[in-house]
């Protein structure tokens, strides 16, 4: 039988990850278990890129609170972590005299949820803030704290510190059955392999419903709903100034513009509910749909060039909020529904599902020391290797750009590859760098960055190129490097 | 932070354009030739293309790509052209000081003059909004080449390829050699569109290409396969029918763009038909001492086409070195579909006292068709055309330049009746 672990975390997103990291702090030894090749690759790696305030959540409920909590948090760790992050503020619209007439309401909601630097503006003041807005516009509402945020960065930047700190991280690793046994939980993933926990977390994200079954509860389902992006050339950028929101319905936030770190602009998301938890294709419809609301918001936008598209699946329910809950009996904490939000609301999330498995039992002592570590930067807003002569100075490799459109250098590349969680798939090195996430999508740098990777990870392009297939995928155990967690048991 | 490193005319791209315009400079007595490329080595585009067909109009004789490129660099070398690899451009100080990076550090670099050949590329499967996953197998041309001859990755067994105009047929060799079996070649219009080299080509490669079909009036509408790239979906344009097309690999080609982040990033002023900078007759843009030329200026003509470009560029480029003043004054040349681009895209009063080449390109086959090119209420000039072809550039009569009216309205081409 496995060594048993005090806890063990399904799902590697941004809830997954965070709840790993804050549970590092801890002498407990921790797992993490991730379905997919990389961290951040289900609803974490898709969605608008926003760090919401919860200015617009359901005054009251879980979610509120938790977005409330982990903004300031996340004020703390982000500079510290090196996220990049860009605090442009929210430009709510109201293109109807009836959407203008929601805006008070709008504005009290707010201030319940302890926002209180929203505030109402007239028209006038819409086009000054963005002159480039078609007519028709009747207000607006200010939120001075919606920002921008990077969510390939976050996950990474919690699962680095998790790693650090002496969590074990198991990638290519799907949770297929949990059986429970006198005091422990063992969980069977892939050939044969198996873990077994004290205490359980479920964050299991577009699956949460699922693993949670597997422990007899029926407390919710998870429904996709799809959202289909799309990614604007870096030079729509000066076209807009703030994150532009339409007036929410309780279905969805809506269809946004807004700026992304990388300095890029996203129109986007439409929602669509579905029956298949893979499905992340965009559909004609779809990008016909954004097109429209796009033309109607800022027809500026359309004569320039689309540089990506891509969709994403949000973990929906038939509940209005967050379903987290604490199994105490069980000793399991379910972490599920956490919509749209899980990327601002993730280390509030990580705070109280900690105090939830304390509740339960587990005793939280924390260690001496705890190791934090600084991600590259890989926004606009931040300084990148290729502008810093000194870097340049040190190592000639951040001279030497690979990918031209996102000015990614070699150098990066080379730290992507060999960082604390490492990029093993080209997905991930696009997640960590950028390149070939530009507007030529590789037309330049696809073939080096394919040689590159192979290369330095012994990988057979075939292979990183799906053309052999290797299904499923070898599941791979990142642990902690050894001195820090001994440093601190001792 | 960085010292200006001064040279008479700077030069950004060191493809065929780029290299043609130095060398001429330099023959023509200009001391100091600076071209920075941000690839690794110098020569532009056609060190990707492995197949002959480059040289015959500009050296006379055929070469394959690469050699051709060779050539070109060779040939900058040894006119005393300062070269600068892997030098990418990354922004404007000012009006002709140009910022870079490199392995070698950051700096800056100023020209009495400037000329941008920055090229083209192809617009990828994301900017043509084609929907579906995101699975692996899904190239343009220009990345195919490089997966094949200068990466020597493998690509796949059965490929789709979209387009079928001459660059198509640069993807179907490639894919030839790499042992990959062409599927179909898919295009919206109702014929295919390899006009020159399509002969001499089939002739060459009869068996493979005629086993490939010639998809015409279609669209690709999908692209399946979640890891991997498992089919397309196209759509018949006049029936609205769907049907699937089996393979592993999709080769967008085509549809050009011009990769100007330089240029746009110096507001040069931009001209919406050819997405590249707005040029006058004498390839000057918008902005005083800085001129453009090659693909740059309007999507991909043959190497050939932008190397004579270039010399041309040169001599504009040398004329204002000697004093030549730029104009205050720029009239745009604008056109209506389904005439696509127009080049010269601007008139200088200067440049309407002599007849000059006026080329053109159209999105659709037309039949009998007049072109008309008016300024306001005049008429400037009427020309019929047997045919227009798309994806092909066409030449139009330069006499009416004489006729514009300097401070006018804008001209405009387009197709009569």
């Amino acid at each position: 039988m496995p060594t048993t672990y005090d806890v063990a975390i399904i799902g590697a997103g941004a809830v997954g990850t965070a709840i790993a990291r804050e549970l590092s702090r801890y002498r407990l030894e921790v797992v993490l278990l991730e379905a997919k090749a990389d961290v951040g690759m289900g609803t974490t790696k898709a969605n608008t890129a926003i760090w919401h305030t919860g200015f617009d959540a359901k005054p009251g409920t879980l979610e509120a609170r938790l977005l409330r909590r982990s903004y300031a948090l996340l004020e703390e760790f982000v500079p510290q972590a090196g996220i990049p992050t860009e605090r442009l503020g929210g430009l709510l619209v109201a293109w109807t005299e009836e959407q203008r007439q929601t805006l008070p309401s709008l504005l009290e909601r707010a201030h319940a949820n302890g926002v209180i630097d929203v505030r109402i503006i007239s028209a006038e003041e819409v086009y000054r803030f963005e002159p480039r807005l078609n007519q028709g516009a009747f207000g607006g509402l200010f939120v001075p704290g919606e920002s921008l945020i990077c969510p390939f960065t976050l996950p990474i930047a919690y699962a680095t510190e998790a790693l650090l700190n002496g969590v074990t991280l198991k990638l290519n690793f799907p949770v297929g059955d949990v059986r429970q046994e006198e005091d422990r939980h063992v969980l069977s993933g892939p050939r044969g392999q198996q873990v077994a926990a004290r205490y359980l977390v479920n964050a299991a994200g577009l699956y949460s419903d699922e693993i949670d079954h597997m422990l007899g509860h029926h407390d919710f389902t998870v429904t996709p709903r799809r959202g289909e992006l799309i990614v604007y050339d870096k030079f729509a950028r000066r076209l807009i100034n703030h994150i532009i929101l339409p007036v929410p319905t309780p279905i969805t936030k809506g269809v946004l513009i807004s700026p992304t770190v990388y300095g890029n602009v996203l129109l986007g998301p439409t929602a669509e509910d579905l029956d298949d938890k893979t499905n992340t294709a965009t559909s004609e419809h779809g990008l016909q749909t954004l097109l429209e609301k796009g033309r109607a918001i800022l027809p500026d936008l359309l004569n320039e060039e689309v540089t990506a598209t891509y969709a994403g699946l949000r973990a929906a329910t038939e509940h209005k909020d967050y379903q987290i809950r604490l199994h105490a009996a069980q000793r399991y904490v379910c972490v599920g529904g956490i919509r749209s939000t899980g990327v601002s609301a993730s280390l509030g999330i990580a705070e109280y599902v900690a105090e939830l498995l304390a509740e339960a039992g587990l005793p939280l002592q924390a260690k001496t020391a705890f190791q934090t570590f600084r991600m590259p930067n890989i926004g606009e807003a931040g300084p990148r290797p290729y502008r810093q002569p000194e870097r340049v100075a040190q190592n000639s490799d951040y001279g030497r750009i690979v990918c031209h459109c996102e000015k990614v250098t070699l150098g990066e590349i080379l730290d992507a590859i060999h960082s604390p969680v490492p990029a093993r798939t080209l997905d991930a090195l696009r997640r960590r760098t950028r390149a070939t996430q530009g507007r030529c999508q590789g037309f330049n740098c696809r073939a080096a960055v394919v040689d590159i990777l192979a290369r330095e990870t012994g990988q057979d392009p075939r292979f990183l190129l799906a053309l052999d297939g290797n299904d499923p995928p070898e599941p791979l155990t990142l642990t902690p490097p050894t001195h820090s967690s001994q440093e601190d048991q001792a | 932070m960085t010292t200006i490193q001064e040279t008479d005319v700077l030069i950004v791209g060191a493809g065929p354009a780029g290299l043609s315009s130095a060398i001429a400079l330099r023959r023509q007595g200009v001391a100091h030739v600076t071209v920075v490329d941000r690839e690794p080595e110098p020569g532009g585009m056609p060190r990707l293309c492995h197949h002959t067909g480059f040289g015959i109009w500009d050296f006379h004789r055929l070469y394959n790509g690469p050699a051709y490129a060779r050539r070109y660099v060779q040939q900058a070398r040894d006119a005393g052209v300062h070269l600068r690899a892997q030098t990418t451009i990354i922004g404007w100080e000012d009006d002709l000081t140009l910022t870079y990076t490199s392995p070698a550090g950051l700096g800056a670099l100023r020209g009495r003059a400037v000329l941008l050949a920055t090229g083209v590329r192809e617009r990828p499967r994301s900017a043509r909004l084609v929907p579906g996953y995101r699975p692996r197998g899904i190239f343009t041309t220009g990345s195919l080449q490089r997966f094949v001859d200068e990466r020597h990755l493998p690509v796949g067994r059965r490929a789709v390829i979209v387009g079928a105009e001459g660059v198509s047929l640069s993807a179907f060799l490639t894919l030839h050699k790499a042992g990959v079996q062409v599927a179909a070649f898919l295009t919206d219009l109702p014929r295919h569109q390899m006009y020159f080299p399509y002969a001499p080509a089939k002739w060459l490669f009869v068996d493979a290409l005629h086993r490939t079909p010639i998809r015409t009036q279609v669209r690709i509408s999908r692209i399946l396969g979640r890891k991997r790239v498992e089919g397309v979906e196209i759509t018949h344009l006049s029936t609205g029918q769907r049907e699937v097309i089996a393979c592993d690999t999709v080769v967008f080609t085509g549809d050009w763009i011009p990769e100007h982040e330089v240029a746009r990033q110096g507001d040069l002023v931009m001209d919406p038909g050819t997405r590249g900078p707005q040029v006058d007759v004498a390839f000057r843009t918008s902005r005083p001492g800085v001129f453009a030329a090659g693909n740059l200026l309007r999507g991909a003509e043959t190497a050939a086409t932008s190397a004579l470009e270039g010399r041309q560029a040169a001599r504009q480029v040398l004329a204002f070195l000697h004093g030549q003043p730029w104009p205050a004054h720029r009239l745009p040349v604008l056109v209506e579909p389904p005439l696509l681009w127009v080049l010269p895209n601007s008139l200088a009063p200067a440049d309407l006292h002599t007849p000059a080449k006026v080329t053109f390109r159209v999105t659709q086959f037309v039949e009998n068709a007049t072109v008309e090119v008016r300024q306001g209420k005049r008429l400037l000039l009427t020309q019929p055309f047997r045919h227009l072809l798309p994806n092909e550039t066409l030449h139009l009569s330069g006499a009416w330049l004489t006729r514009v009216e300097p401070h006018g309205e804008p001209v405009v081409l387009k197709l009569s009746g």
